[in-house]
């Protein structure tokens, strides 16, 4: 019984958390003596082929044009087709905007185990146990999935992206696909920027900044590095940022590589959400500020002066 | 119009997270209880502001827990709402939870079902979309802005950089994040009227529980800062570089 990914995508390309996704699933089949299998919906642009040096060997396909406007309801649909058409006991997502919606659907209709949020792969030694995130990472949980059938949502970078050689044999799936009861109207996407959730180095500044005009050099340290802004939730509610930057308990989570925190002061609430990250700096001209507790590493001293100058030295660094 | 929404009691958001008997339960020991900020800010508060600009609608408030959630339902129903039920049972399992949720919902008949993206304890995220799964119902995960005209929602949900707007018709299951709307404050007047209104007790009906929690743990804790001079910036891009190979 081969483990099923379900392969995410946006505009015909694949998301970057479903390659985390590809890579955990694959590792887990090999885990347990099987062998990973795909799912994608809606026409793709890129050669999904490729995808096969993330370890599955067959990725099944339903390349029809009205898949490619996300419902929860037709993927849920037609992924529970797929899970009973390969028999597959096993199902792996991202945890991503669209896993978080049709996970616990999936979960419902085939009356399977979800853990949601996994961080860590499966230990399959004893039961079926996942480590997942809790108490918005200031903990986590030992899952144990009593079903037969059973889902994984693992968490965005929480899973590090392995490419071997390999191409996966493509196949159409064929599926009887639901009317949509939800209509696209528009898409708002900040074009050229890097999605907060998907990002490996974030950017954030707080009340520290004073003002939305003292942003551009946060913005401009971000596009130095490559980077996704954040901000605080005081800085999101008085409007100097737009709220899908607020991170936090009651933001949104995030995990990157680097964590950059530009007058910031860490409250409890604050960290919920960014604790998971690998790496955390903290700018904060107060020495006190309990960001530094969390922090790996850090500067004591003015933003103003010291973001400008490690833009510079970051840019040297790269042309070096 | 009927709108039912769902609440649950977390732990406050400084709550001190520890465990007990042998790191399999949650150490309740001094634990403020809140409603769920998603629940609350967004969910509830949308929910209000729907019934102020129709006064005919009724808010219905559920909640799957023991007597300890009665003050936060109360609570909840001092910023508004008509009446709630308390499912009468105590579960960590989204499904179990939902099942009931899920009941209460055929009950009582609504046109639009809100919950809060996730609890800020278990992080689940689940209960809206099994609930719209048991329901057969079209569900928006991740709104952060709704408006009715008629049986008509539009929706603005997040996706991965941005957002999308998206229609649907009632009835219809909405989880709810930012943006949704502006958190409030219960006034005396409300919290007088919370104590006069209905709280019903029903019992939970038989459903599976999938998931059970083998064990808690707590994070490592970070080695300490490596503090570096504001004169010297290049030392922290070296460090970042070669020590932490994060850029
Ligand atoms: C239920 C609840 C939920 C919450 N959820 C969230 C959440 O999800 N996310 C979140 O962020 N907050 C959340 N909060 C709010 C949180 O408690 C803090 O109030 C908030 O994080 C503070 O934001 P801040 O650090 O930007 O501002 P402040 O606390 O005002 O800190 C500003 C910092 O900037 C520093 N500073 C000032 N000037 C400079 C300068 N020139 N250079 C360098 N540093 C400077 C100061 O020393 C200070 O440390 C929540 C609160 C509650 C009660």
């Amino acid at each position: 019984m081969p483990v099923l990914i379900f392969i995410d995508s946006a505009e015909g390309h694949v998301k970057k958390a479903s390659l985390e996704a590809l890579t955990y699933g694959a590792d887990l089949a090999t885990q347990l003596g099987t062998h990973a299998e795909g799912i994608v919906l809606g026409n793709m642009t890129e050669d999904i082929s490729a995808l096969g040096k993330y370890g599955v060997k067959k990725i099944h396909q339903v390349a029809d044009a009205s898949l490619d406007q996300f419902d929860s309801q037709t993927y849920c649909a037609i992924i529970a087709e797929a899970v009973k058409a390969t028999g597959s006991d096993l199902l792996v997502l991202s945890n991503n905007v669209h896993g978080k919606a049709i996970a616990p659907r999936l979960s419902a209709r085939l009356k399977a185990g979800l853990v949601a949020g996994a961080v860590a792969m499966a230990d399959t030694s004893n039961g079926f146990i996942v480590k997942k995130s809790v108490f918005s990472g200031k903990a986590f949980a030992q899952v144990s999935i009593q079903t037969a059938i059973k889902i994984i949502a693992i968490n965005p970078n929480s899973y590090k992206t392995v490419a071997n050689e390999g191409t996966a044999e493509l196949v159409p799936f064929a599926v009887t696909i639901p009317a949509s009861k939800i209509k696209l109207l528009q898409v708002n996407k900040a074009s050229g920027e890097v999605p907060l959730t998907e990002a490996e180095i974030v950017v954030s500044a707080g009340r520290g900044m004073k003002g939305p005009e003292n942003w551009g050099m946060v913005e401009e340290l971000a596009k130095t590095l490559h980077a996704a802004t954040a901000c605080s939730r005081p800085v999101a509610d008085a409007h100097w940022r737009p709220h899908n930057e607020h991170v936090g308990q009651t933001g949104i989570a995030i995990a990157p590589n680097l964590y950059i925190a530009i007058g910031i002061s860490g409250a409890i609430q604050h960290l919920a959400g960014v604790n998971r990250s690998k790496v955390i700096v903290v700018i904060n001209k107060d020495a006190e500020a309990p960001f530094f507790k969390a922090a790996d590493y850090g500067i004591v001293g003015d933003a103003f002066e010291v973001v400008p100058k490690l833009t510079e030295a970051i840019k040297k660094m790269k042309a070096s | 119009m009927k709108i039912l929404v769902c609440v649950s009691k977390t732990p406050d958001t400084t709550a001190k997270i520890a465990f007990t008997d042998n790191n399999t339960k949650f150490d309740n020991n001094g634990v403020q209880w809140i409603i769920n900020p998603y629940d609350e800010w967004y969910a509830l508060v949308r929910a209000i502001e729907l019934k102020e600009a129709d006064p005919s609608s009724v808010i219905h408030l559920v909640t799957v827990g023991t007597a300890d959630a009665d003050p936060i339902i109360r609570k909840a129903l001092a910023l508004g709402g008509d009446e709630a039920i308390r499912v009468n049972a105590d579960s960590q399992d989204s499904y179990y939870v939902a099942a009931q949720i899920a009941q209460v919902a055929r009950d009582g008949g609504y046109d639009l079902l809100l919950a809060g993206k996730e609890t800020i304890d278990f992080n689940g995220a689940s209960i809206g979309g099994m609930l719209a799964e048991l329901l057969d119902l079209p569900y928006v995960a991740l709104a952060a802005r709704l408006d009715l005209a008629g049986n008509k929602a539009t929706i603005v949900r997040e996706i991965e950089g941005g957002e999308e707007t998206v229609e649907a018709e009632l009835p219809l299951v909405i989880s709810c994040q930012k943006g949704m709307a502006e958190q409030r404050i219960p006034n005396m007047r409300g919290i007088m009227a919370a104590r006069t209104k209905p709280l019903k007790v029903v019992e939970p009906v038989a459903a599976d529980t999938l998931t059970s929690i083998a064990a808690f743990g707590l994070p490592p804790a970070k080695a300490g800062v490596k503090l570096v001079s504001p004169d010297n910036v290049e030392e922290l891009v070296r460090l970042l570089h070669e020590e932490a190979k994060s850029i």
